[in-house]
């Protein structure tokens, strides 16, 4: 299942650490950040629980880029 | 100027002048010290706080771990030293002044970019049981409803106009500015713009399959296909930093410690204000920031001229075309046809398209269809009467009480009207006409080459393609003259659809460079196979075609060959921008950490290294946005 969020950051690194900090997220599959659009696409593995999941997603993101945000 | 931006520009007005007023204050010793902490303080708070975080959060080489270390480095040096707490300050300041700029810059291209593409409806006018309109969310309205376009709205979703005619606009979808008629029957897409008559439209697909929704996720996802330039200034970014972090440290401690066995004075303070130089220097930004944005900007801009490039990797390739295959009906001709020609034989030029027209009135044939086409006034108060289908011939019938025989040379035999009878010395197909009995002449039918066609194959030799192919399922006789009018190098005709894949593989394996680039163009129906095949592949007139979406590389939105050589031209310009970004860049950095180790450039050097080249490069990559145009002459 894919699902997009709105995610406001400053700078094209900090999106592409967020990317990264996204991936590595238990029950996420795969993740684009397209920082141009300010769009965060997630695809979650089989049976994985959105909310819970974009929750982690959120703090992982929030470890490595303060200034981040995702709108959920 | 958001909230945040705002903010940030106080403090940083608030800070320069607070530095200025302290350069002309004579203070001394720990109060200049306080007193210069101040405007330190309120540019870099959030920067010393982040710096902070990364290292609790084990995210060292972050940017603002690195403005930390060395505007504290050259505070302490100041303090220890000579009392210069500007720098310093400076530094921060000229840093938050380059971030304000990018955030402010990425923001107003951001807007630009996504205000082009805002052909996104709202809503739709949907009739209420009393008559009145009521606006619904698009996402809402199931197929076969009718909804009402009214003048000056979108088009919400795909559908077939009921009731009423007018003129779109469809300029945000094809770049191409003459409006478009419309009338009863006829299809209509999402995301034109309605511009004088009121509209009824059946929906013939749901919102989430519309035009409109396609195009948009098609632009939004674009980005996140990363090109080879992109990856390559991750990986750059990956290396530098921690490169020159470490050259720092190097620097900072080497060289003192080497003077000191050999008994020079190790000068430390010297020394380590070089290594707060590498640092400042450091940071990646105007690569990490512009390249990205040019690409984005590129695509941006293609789109505005109905070009939808699928990610930035294809913009890249899209840059290095030297070999163009086409396809012809539908790509270089119009594929539909079109009476060329009109030879009587003893008879008005005019009498014997009306005749045929006439003949051919109830007919569905695309025969028919063209001679319909190129006899206007079809629809008359003229008799046809008997009209009588024979099967691998023509059509008979009785006009204005004349019998009339239209079809081929077999018709004409058997109508005993050989008398006079010839072939054509034209390409196409050829539609022979008898009237009572006696040959009255030929018309002659064929696929007409776009109006475009020509200038397009001249503006892609301009541009460096090298070779332009042309692939057909036509006969010899017809493509050679095609080719002939265009001026192709290639042609290969009599191919079945599958020997047109194996012919471009065959064009593959030929390439004499890897990087050069085979760019195959079809419209998109069934050239699917061909299209995924070749290195690039552009779908024409792909307003509506689902299919062409998928399979190709790169969409024009229109029908317009001339398009292809405009997307090659905003590629290799992006790519032009995106190279000289990464050249400048590298450039001016490599330079400064240079004069910076042997102590010639100082921290203002380091800090134009740093900002003033983001700023250069990001207004570069703007440009990207700006639409190449190739008028139609």
């Amino acid at each position: 299942m894919k699902k997009t969020y709105k995610i406001d950051v400053d700078c094209a690194n900090c999106a592409a650490k967020m990317e990264d900090a996204a991936r590595k997220t238990e029950g996420v599959k795969d993740v684009t950040v397209n920082f141009m659009m300010l769009k965060m696409k997630v695809e979650f593995e089989d049976g994985a629980d959105v909310d819970s999941v974009m929750k982690n997603v959120r703090e992982n993101c929030k470890k490595v880029e303060d200034d981040c945000e995702i709108f959920l | 100027m958001n909230s945040k931006q705002k903010k940030n520009l106080i403090r940083i007005i608030i800070s320069a002048v607070l530095m200025i007023i302290l350069k002309f204050m004579p203070v001394t010793g720990i109060l200049r010290f306080a007193l210069y902490l101040l405007p330190y303080l309120i540019i870099g708070y959030d920067i010393l706080i982040k710096a902070g975080k990364g290292i609790i959060n084990k995210q060292p080489f972050d940017e603002c771990l690195l403005m930390a270390i060395a505007t504290i480095g050259a505070i302490v040096l100041g303090l220890i030293d000579n009392g210069d707490y500007t720098e310093a300050i400076a530094v921060m300041l000229f840093y938050q002044i380059g971030e304000w700029f990018q955030s402010y810059a990425v923001g107003k291209s951001r807007k630009n970019i996504t205000e082009l593409m805002d052909i996104c409806p709202d809503y739709a006018n949907v009739k209420a049981e009393n008559g009145q309109l009521e606006q619904v969310d698009p996402d809402d309205v199931e197929i076969g409803t009718i909804i009402v376009v009214q003048p000056g709205e979108k088009v919400p979703i795909d559908g077939i106009v009921r009731k009423g005619r007018s003129s779109l606009n469809t300029a945000a979808l094809t770049g191409e500015s003459v409006p478009r008629d419309i009338k009863e029957g006829e299809e209509v897409i999402s995301g034109c713009i309605n511009l004088n008559g009121l509209l009824e439209i059946e929906t013939t697909k749901e919102f989430g399959d519309s035009t409109v929704s396609k195009v948009l996720e098609l632009i939004s996802d674009a980005s996140s296909r990363k090109s080879k330039s992109e990856n390559f200034i991750t990986k750059f970014a990956r290396v530098y930093t921690p490169t020159v972090v470490y050259s720092a440290l190097a620097l900072a401690f080497l060289p003192p410690i080497i003077s000191l066995i050999m008994g020079i004075d190790p000068a430390p303070t010297k020394w380590i204000y070089r290594a707060l130089t590498f640092l400042v220097i450091s940071c990646p930004c105007a690569l990490v920031v512009s390249i990205p944005l040019s690409f984005f900007a590129g695509i941006g801009g293609a789109s505005k001229q109905g070009i939808l490039v699928k990610g930035s990797n294809y913009l890249e390739i899209l840059a290095n075309t030297k070999t163009v295959v086409f396809d012809k009906t539908g790509t270089l001709t119009k594929g539909v046809f079109d009476v060329t020609a009109i030879h009587p034989h003893d008879f008005d030029e005019h009498e014997l398209l009306h005749l045929a027209a006439h003949v051919e009135r109830y007919s569905k044939h695309p025969i028919a269809e063209s001679l319909k086409r190129a006899y206007e006034h079809e629809a008359d108060e003229c008799s046809v009467e008997s009209i009588e289908e024979i099967a691998g011939r023509g059509v008979r019938a009785v006009v204005n009480g004349r019998v009339v025989c239209v079809g081929n040379a077999k018709m004409m035999e058997e109508a005993g009207a050989t008398e006079g009878f010839k072939e054509c010395s034209l390409t196409g197909t050829i539609i022979h006409v008898a009237v009572d009995g006696k040959y009255a002449g030929h018309i002659v039918i064929s696929d007409v080459v776009k109006p475009h066609s020509k200038q397009a194959i001249h503006e892609l030799k301009k541009q460096g393609v090298s070779e332009t192919i042309m692939l057909t399922g036509d006969l010899k006789k017809v493509a050679d003259k095609v080719s002939e009018e265009l001026k192709l190098d290639k042609v290969y005709s009599d191919l079945l659809p599958q020997d047109k894949v194996e012919k471009v593989e065959e064009l593959l394996s030929e390439k004499k460079n890897k990087d050069d680039v085979l760019a195959f163009v079809g419209d998109g129906i069934n050239d699917a196979p061909v299209l995924s095949r070749a290195d690039i592949g552009i779908a024409m007139g792909a307003m509506g075609s689902d299919a062409a979406i998928e399979a190709a590389d790169v969409v024009l939105m229109d029908d317009d060959p001339l398009k292809i050589a405009t997307a090659i031209a905003v590629s290799r310009k992006c790519l032009r921008i995106v190279k000289q970004n990464i050249y400048f860049a590298i450039g001016v950095k490599l330079i400064c950490l240079l004069l910076g180790a042997l102590g010639i450039a100082n921290m203002w050097i380091a800090i134009f290294a740093d900002v003033g080249v983001m700023i250069i490069c990001v207004l570069n990559a703007i440009r990207c946005l700006m639409p190449v145009l190739h008028t139609h002459t």
